[in-house]
């Protein structure tokens, strides 16, 4: 029995050893070597991928249902990978350029990605948790990865007391839904589900809210988002980029998995704070950011906001509703990577840059840069024909297909809001009179990264058939996991 | 008819000479020489392959014609384009008016100068598609994504208040825009189609055709625009170069009235209905109240603005008149005022280049200078105030008469318009080119030259032409008008 549950956890088993294995390479061999570390981490991770897709057919349980790998898993942990070898790709140059080139960065990558490997595929509460805070550790420590800069070690601090906290939260959460059910496994929680027929302990709501109020810090939902801005700033830039795009992903994953399949009876419970959620988060995300002058600040109030459009898919539930924040993850990452691409090459000769106003006429100093940003900027504020709308456009339709008009409302009006400052970012590159601030060429990866992302974006349109139903496909197996009682069924219109 | 798809040609060719104009390379010189020449080249080969279409078009029939439908976004939501005899001729008014966009700028613009023919090519490909698209997704696709070739229009080459004018288009055409998304997914939801010919076919309950009619009216009302949503057109006008003016006024502003005959009218018959005496109040105020603040303005491009909300409230009032004068004569007014209102956009540029401003006080005594300008500017302040003879005579009578049957203080009302049309453009007309020459710099000044007459020759022809002879537009759209009208009367009998 136990060579089929390490087959199936092979993927996550593999980066886990190479990280290992790439550790006492690291410390037992002269310094210097970061470049190789982290290219070895990057084959590691493509290994890893590999394994993932090649796993890929019907549902597997492992470790006593603890550990399930299907084709939403499999979607996931190929999106989170690749993020986390574009987020390494990306981190070369600057590393090189700021002196901080430490081989430990690529490990502490590495293991985060088991760690969010582990929550995506997470079918337990133990589980749950050995994922998260391998994945929170790995984080804290990355964002202080600087140890001479004193904002870097600010935002780590910062980020891991609350980190702390919102852990506590949730693993007093996974405690109560313990005490009050006698089980942390998902599908036996979903069974007591059937038979409690609407009997719902209220112990076990505690214990649901505490949980949801641990993912939502971890998607830097509002009102657990105080966090974001701050280390977001303070991080090192290709950090920032890290964390707004790979963990996002796997807390998206976990969220849905560890509330939709594993409290089907409690929906009116938890739909409610999920709206709220949503709503908070796009309306802070969309007013808070208009005011930044730090773009690497208003790309994580951006961030907050999109968490919000992903959460509307969400609160519609169905079918329709995890399609939806599939498509709206998927594009979201590949947008975020594109920006922050063109953010790692606002470079000067005293340095790197990070205010929007330094991109003052970029559109005539570096044409294809501008281009580039420009087009993930209209994307991520959402207008057609780029992939962003289409990304809005299936979440919307989950929220209007579910009638929760209130909140499709809302959502489309804090868009028109945000579609203001990304604005800002389009007019300040191409309207404004160039200040020559950002004065280097880009970095041949980073060009590459930035107009494979852009070209995605423009190009999405006439071809969006593949990513929807491989998205459709993988909400599918994540529903049917649902006891078929809950009428919240996969549906293939 | 047609072996190969014609509208996904006519439609994708402008963008494929955008790609193409961003692959040129050379010297600044050679750019911009091929840049133009690339983009002129596309847009008459697409004018023409246009009229090709429009020559195959079969105006008896009405169904919708060139139809092409392959699977795009899965679950029914489709790329499906057609024309009918609405949006037939709406095609051609895009694909002929924008050539003259390029030669009205071959010599105004000299400041990046390809990403300006980008643009312009960009946004040709993205309003054909509003025109021709028969999926309602795919619809709304074109119809906000123009928005981003126009803001760039606007705010790079835009006077000296651009930013303010780019951004308040955008927002509020986009804040317009989006409760129309909603009530597109409701549509697809409740119908479970987004296919428009189906839809058209679908009953939708009374109190949602109400909110849906709201939602869809919140966008085309803003993009028309109607009074008292129009206050971002007379920005963007005067902020927006000679050619962005141009196309906002000759194209963009269509797109609403487009959309009130292609989705208010047909899926939502009871609403309209509802709603009709609503939309008179508007469009009445809009033609007063318009002309009166026409009358009123120092410049140029901003009096001209106003007048065009004045112009707009006669194709509102047509439309909801939902008789065979009122909307024929509505289709007329929007084609009509396409190529008027351009037209004396590009008057107002070609004086603009010599003198860099659009003050009228600035002007005086043009005619005794500029003889052939003088003639040309007054044949199209003659069709702005609707006389006989010009095409503008035609699109203000017909929805009168139209509106006159079901309404007639409505009728009334909107022919004082006419009146006051004739006061402000008159008075415009006698301060540009009579009186005495008194400001220096116009000593000096020449007459249009060759290439700006060639600019105004095709509305010229069209205002005369059509003015005396209108019946083949008119032939054009009588059938698939009196379909839609005919639609229209039975669902409010059926209920």
């Amino acid at each position: 029995m136990i060579t089929h549950d390490l087959i199936i956890i092979m993927p996550e088993l593999l980066l886990f050893v190479g990280a290992m294995g790439l550790l006492m390479f690291g410390v037992f061999t002269p310094p210097h070597n970061a470049l190789m570390i982290s290219r070895g981490a990057i084959v590691l991770l493509i290994a890893a991928m590999l394994a993932v897709a090649l796993q890929n057919g019907g549902e597997l349980k492992a470790f006593n249902n603890g550990f399930v790998a299907d084709s939403f898993t499999a979607f996931m942990k190929i999106l989170t990978f690749s993020a986390v070898i574009l987020s390494l790709i990306m981190s070369h140059n600057f590393m090189r350029q700021e002196k901080i080139e430490r081989f430990e960065y690529p490990i502490l990558a590495l293991l985060a990605a088991v760690g969010m490997a582990i929550m995506i595929s997470a079918n337990d509460l133990i589980a749950l948790y050995m994922g998260l805070e391998l994945q929170s550790l790995a984080l804290y420590v990355m964002a202080s990865i600087n140890r001479e800069s004193g904002r870097a070690t600010e935002a780590g601090l910062k980020y891991f007391v609350l980190g702390a906290l919102s852990s506590g939260i949730l693993l007093y959460g996974a405690s109560l839904i313990y005490g009050f059910t006698g089980t942390v496994n998902f599908s036996e929680l979903a069974q007591i589900a059937i038979s409690s027929h609407d009997n719902i302990d209220i112990g076990l709501i505690f214990g649901l809210v505490f949980l949801m109020a641990g993912f939502a810090f971890k998607i830097s939902a509002v009102p657990f988002h105080m966090w974001t801005p701050d280390v977001y700033e303070g991080a090192p830039t290709p950090v920032t980029g890290f964390f707004a795009a790979a963990p996002k992903v796997a807390a998206m994953a976990l969220f849905m998995r560890a509330i939709i399949i594993t409290f089907p009876q409690a929906v009116d419970a938890w739909q409610q704070i999920i709206i709220f959620l949503s709503i908070a988060s796009m309306a802070l995300g969309a007013f808070a950011a208009i005011g930044q002058t730090n773009i690497k600040r208003l790309m994580a109030y951006s961030s907050i906001g999109h968490m919000g459009f992903a959460l509307v898919g969400f609160a519609a539930i169905g079918a329709q509703g995890v399609t939806g924040v599939i498509i709206y993850i998927t594009l979201y990452v590949i947008m975020t990577l594109g920006t922050f691409a063109c953010i790692l090459s606002m470079r000067s000769e005293q340095g790197m840059v990070e205010q929007i106003d330094d991109l003052a006429g970029l559109s005539r100093t570096q044409p294809f840069m501008a281009f580039c940003l420009a087009s993930l900027m209209f994307s991520l504020a959402g207008i057609p024909p780029l992939a962003g709308f289409f990304a809005k456009f299936y979440v919307f339709r989950a929220a209007i297909d579910s009638q929760l008009y209130l909140l499709a409302l809302l959502g489309v009006l804090a868009s028109v809001v945000a579609a203001y400052y990304y604005l800002r970012i389009v007019k300040i590159m191409y309207l404004d009179e160039p200040k020559d601030e950002v004065n280097l060429p880009m970095p041949r990866e980073l060009k590459i990264i930035s107009a494979i992302a852009s070209f995605m974006m423009i190009l999405f349109f006439f071809y969006p058939i593949p990513l929807i139903e491989i998205s459709q496909t993988a909400a599918n197996a994540l529903l049917s996991n649902l006891p078929p009682e809950f009428g919240i069924m996969p549906s293939g219109k | 008819m047609f072996d190969w798809p014609i509208l996904s040609t006519i439609i994708f060719l402008p963008a494929l000479g955008a790609i193409f104009i961003l692959l040129i390379r050379g010297e600044e010189e050679v750019i911009m020489r091929n840049a133009r020449a690339v983009a002129l080249w596309t847009m008459l080969v697409t004018f023409i392959l246009s009229l090709l279409m429009l020559f195959r078009f079969d105006s008896a029939s009405t169904d919708f014609q060139f139809v092409e439908r392959f699977n795009w976004l899965g679950g029914g939501i489709d790329y499906a384009l057609g024309v009918d005899g609405i949006s037939v001729l709406f095609v051609i008014l895009v694909t002929s008016l924008m050539p003259l966009c390029i030669l009205a700028s071959w010599e105004s613009v000299t400041q990046r100068v390809r990403e300006y023919m980008v643009a312009f090519l960009i946004l040709e490909t993205l309003i054909l598609g509003v025109f021709c698209a028969l999926d309602i997704v795919l619809f709304y696709l074109f119809f906000e994504s123009g928005l981003i070739p126009m803001f760039l229009i606007i705010g790079i080459w835009g006077g000296a208040r651009r930013v303010y004018a780019s951004f308040k288009f955008f927002l509020y055409t986009l804040l317009g825009s989006v409760f129309m998304l909603l009530a597109v997914l409701y549509m697809y939801w409740q119908a479970g189609t987004s296919f428009i010919p189906d839809l058209m076919a679908h009953d939708f309950t009374a109190p949602a055709q109400t909110w849906l009619w709201l939602a869809f009216f919140a966008s085309f009302a803003v993009k028309l625009p109607m009074w008292p949503v129009h206050t971002w057109l007379p920005d963007a006008h005067v902020e927006a170069p000679t050619a962005g003016s141009v196309i906002l006024a000759g194209v963009l502003l269509k797109m609403g009235g487009y959309g009130f005959l292609r989705f208010s009218l047909p899926m939502f018959p009871l609403a309209s209905a509802m709603f009709a005496d609503f939309v008179f109040v508007l469009s009445v105020i809009a033609i007063i109240y318009a002309s009166l603040v026409a009358f009123a303005q120092e410049d140029m491009k901003k009096l001209i603005a106003y007048s065009s909300v004045a112009h707009m409230g006669f194709v509102t009032i047509g439309i909801f008149a939902f008789n065979q004068q009122g909307v024929q004569g509505a289709i007329f007014q929007m084609l009509s005022h396409g190529w008027v209102s351009a037209a004396l956009f590009l008057c107002v540029g070609v004086v603009y280049d010599r003198l860099h401003t659009r003050e009228i006080s600035a002007y005086g005594g043009l005619a005794s200078r500029m003889p052939v300008y003088a003639t040309i500017f007054m044949l199209f302040t003659l069709a702005n105030t609707g006389l006989p003879g010009t095409s503008g005579f035609v699109g203000e009578f017909l929805p009168i008469i139209g509106v006159f049957q079901v309404n007639t203080w409505v009728a009334v009302l909107a022919a004082t318009g006419i009146i006051l049309s004739a006061c402000y453009a008159l008075s415009l007309y006698r301060r540009v080119s009579f009186g005495t020459l008194d400001n220096e710099a116009l000593r000096s000044v020449t007459d249009m030259n060759l290439r700006e007459i060639a600019v105004l020759f095709l509305p010229i022809a069209a205002t005369l032409i059509f003015g005396f002879w209108p019946m083949p537009i008119l032939d054009l759209t009588a059938a698939s008008v009196e379909n839609l009208l005919s639609l229209y009367h039975n669902a409010l009998l059926t209920r």
